[in-house]
């Protein structure tokens, strides 16, 4: 049977293939990143470069390696990599990025796929409702709620919520993590430009799906308009949304700096930014590969989705 | 008789009725017509006189005051609004009004100029990645490569990407559109690849397919418009997330740097004093920011209606 598939060239093969190109992938972005890393100057122990004795910073750039010339550093960290070993963090030297990734990770993906969730069902609504009453006043309330979305960033909504929400009505709690509730007002500044976003996709492809040929078939046949917006108009229109949600699921579901640092949620989200600037290489890496994998299967799986979608879209030459 | 009775079936035609077929209304060409479009719809043309009025502003706003966007007022810090300072003053005693226009400056070159390049780095690789694949094996490995490229640009840590270029070039508003620039344009890239894969099946690419016409025909006039309210839709994102991004990077150090004003700076600035009551530290570049936003959308949902020729009435 496997065989079979992998023989005719058709989807099965697609796909091993792009397994395949996904590994070279995240090797090219490593390598790139380590260079890129490397190549900018600075230290991660330039601030106990006063306080230790030159022998002592010697030791531990040893223990890290960076004593190394760097191809030899380059070679040692592909290495590990290989067995999924990624590494000590030089800034927390009691955990490991392995620990990292797995103590942030499930609380950055509650919060990510929370927010994704409110984005997607709210941004697609609005979306439909704006473009079934195009030029009318639905649609135009619709895609004002959209154009502020856009324009009130995460970082100036997160402190207004936290201030009338929890500071002046005592609804829900300020920040911290720990029950459901303290996800709510992070996942709400999180969702609502992806939210904005969608809606205003979804309207534009609505509009141009809605008058095409096969709606007018599908009215004339006497289908209700339900089934003609659902069956006939959201999957026709729904591509773009698609393609946008692709990279939007990664970068969501693995943390983002800006709104665990407003709410102070334990997530993943703040070593992609201080591993930065603390010159933390591991971690720098660490969570560049992390986020590489979750991406590149994610792009791949949007790739995939758009022939469930419309079975007409060829992806390969080979008929698949 | 006979011929009587053929008198009543078949009867002279009334020359008149050939009138029918001449065609009435003038022919224009697509780009008249687009302007009638423009013109006539209300809600495109507020958009682009508020674009108009926020340029001229950003032109002339800060000389309407005697205060320029550094002067700073110790003894006057803090002030709301008032006849004096229209827009209040921040908290350095500098006059909002003058640093809310001189920040239309910087943040509207930031968000036009990045925009543009997004558009025509993403059209051109999206473009041809979308209608490249699935054709022939050369075909397949173009898309393949092109979108392995963009997979490695989304992967590779902004952040890291901005501070080498800091190192590299100097510091100003064309390393920050550079660095925006960078990786700005992936996103449309991708969205645009996803439309043309969908809508290169449509029925009249085969025929332009079969009546020879080239590749680059089929992609930038048969492909490409029909594309077009996605990509509108996209480019009115692409002008605030710019604007934004370029107030992280300033926040971060990395941008714009006192006592020069963008939007986002501004707005940035405000987070710290909007919950002691300041709020038209906040209010004015976020306004600004909103109605910049509203102006692009109202006008380019606008031109995607003009643009469209079934909409023709």
């Amino acid at each position: 049977m496997i065989r079979e598939t992998l023989k005719e060239g058709g989807m099965g093969m697609y796909i091993v293939k792009r397994l395949l190109t996904m590994i070279v992938t995240i090797w090219l972005i490593a390598t790139l990143t380590f260079i890129i890393m490397k190549s900018i100057p600075g230290d991660p122990f330039a601030s106990d470069a006063n306080v230790l004795p030159e022998e002592v910073l010697q030791n531990i750039r040893a223990k890290y390696n960076l004593d190394k010339p760097l191809p030899v550093q380059y070679v040692l960290y592909m290495k590990n990599l290989l067995t999924f070993d990624l590494g000590p963090s030089i800034q927390s030297e009691t955990r490991d990025v392995n620990t990292l990734i797995a103590d942030g990770f499930p609380v950055s993906a509650v919060l990510g796929l929370q927010s994704l969730v409110i984005a997607l069902l709210f941004g697609i609504l609005l979306g439909i409702i704006a473009a079934l009453n195009h030029n009318r006043l639905l649609d135009r309330l619709a895609m004002f709620l959209a154009i502020i979305g856009i324009s009130v960033p995460s970082f100036i909504l997160a402190p207004l919520l936290i201030k009338y929400f929890a500071v002046e009505w005592k609804l829900l709690p300020v920040a911290s993590w720990g029950t459901w509730a303290h996800s709510i007002l992070p996942s709400i500044a999180l969702a609502t430009t992806p939210m904005a976003v969608i809606a205003r996709f979804m309207r534009s492809s609505m509009l141009e799906v809605m008058q095409q040929n096969y709606i007018k078939t599908a009215e004339a046949k006497g289908l209700s308009p339900a089934t003609i917006v659902i069956k006939h108009g959201i999957r026709n229109a729904i591509l773009p949304v698609i393609t946008f949600i692709g990279p939007l699921f990664a970068v969501l579901i693995t943390g983002t700096f800006v709104i665990e640092k407003i709410f102070a949620i334990p997530g993943l989200g703040k070593y992609f930014v201080d591993s930065i600037f603390n010159r933390d290489y591991p971690v720098i890496l660490g969570t560049t590969v992390f986020f590489s994998t979750i991406l590149v299967i994610t792009l791949f799986l949007v790739d995939i989705s758009y022939r469930l979608i419309d079975p007409r879209i060829k992806l390969t030459s080979r008929g698949d | 008789m006979i011929s009587q009775k053929e008198d009543a079936l078949f009867r002279p035609i009334d020359r008149s009725r050939l009138e029918s077929d001449v065609i009435q209304r003038p022919s224009l060409s697509f780009g008249k017509q687009v302007l009638i479009n423009i013109v006539k719809n209300k809600m495109a043309m507020l958009g682009a006189i508020l674009l108009f009025a926020i340029v001229i502003m950003a032109i002339v706003g800060p000389h309407l005051v005697p205060y320029s966007y550094s002067d700073q007022n110790l003894a006057n810090g803090s002030q709301p609004p008032s006849s004096k300072h229209w827009f209040g003053t921040d908290d350095l005693g500098r006059d909002m009004w003058s640093r809310t226009w001189y920040g239309a400056r910087i943040s509207l070159t930031v968000g036009l100029v990045a925009a543009l390049i997004d558009l025509v780095i993403g059209v051109l690789v999206g473009g041809i990645s979308g209608y490249m694949a699935g054709r022939g094996k050369l075909g397949d490995r173009i898309d393949n490569i092109l979108m392995r490229i963009v997979e490695i640009l989304y992967g590779i840590p902004y952040l890291l990407v901005v501070i080498l270029l800091m190192v590299i070039m100097e510091q100003g508003l064309w390393t920050i559109i550079i660095a925006l620039s960078i990786t700005g344009w992936v996103g449309m890239a991708r969205i645009i690849r996803g439309q043309i894969l969908q809508l290169k099946q449509q029925e009249y690419v085969m025929a332009a397919q079969k009546l020879g016409t080239s590749h680059a025909k089929i992609i930038f006039r048969h492909l490409l418009p029909n594309a077009l309210g996605i990509i509108i839709v996209n480019l009115t994102f692409t002008i605030p997330q710019a604007i934004f991004a370029e107030s992280f990077l300033s926040f971060l150090g990395l941008g714009v740097q006192a006592p020069f004003a963008s939007w986002g700076t501004m707005a940035n600035d405000a987070l710290g004093v909007i919950l002691n009551g300041q709020w038209w530290r906040l209010f004015f570049p976020g306004f600004m920011i909103a109605l910049t936003m509203f102006a692009f959308n109202v006008f380019g949902d606008g031109l995607q209606d003009a643009l469209d020729p079934r909409t023709r009435k």
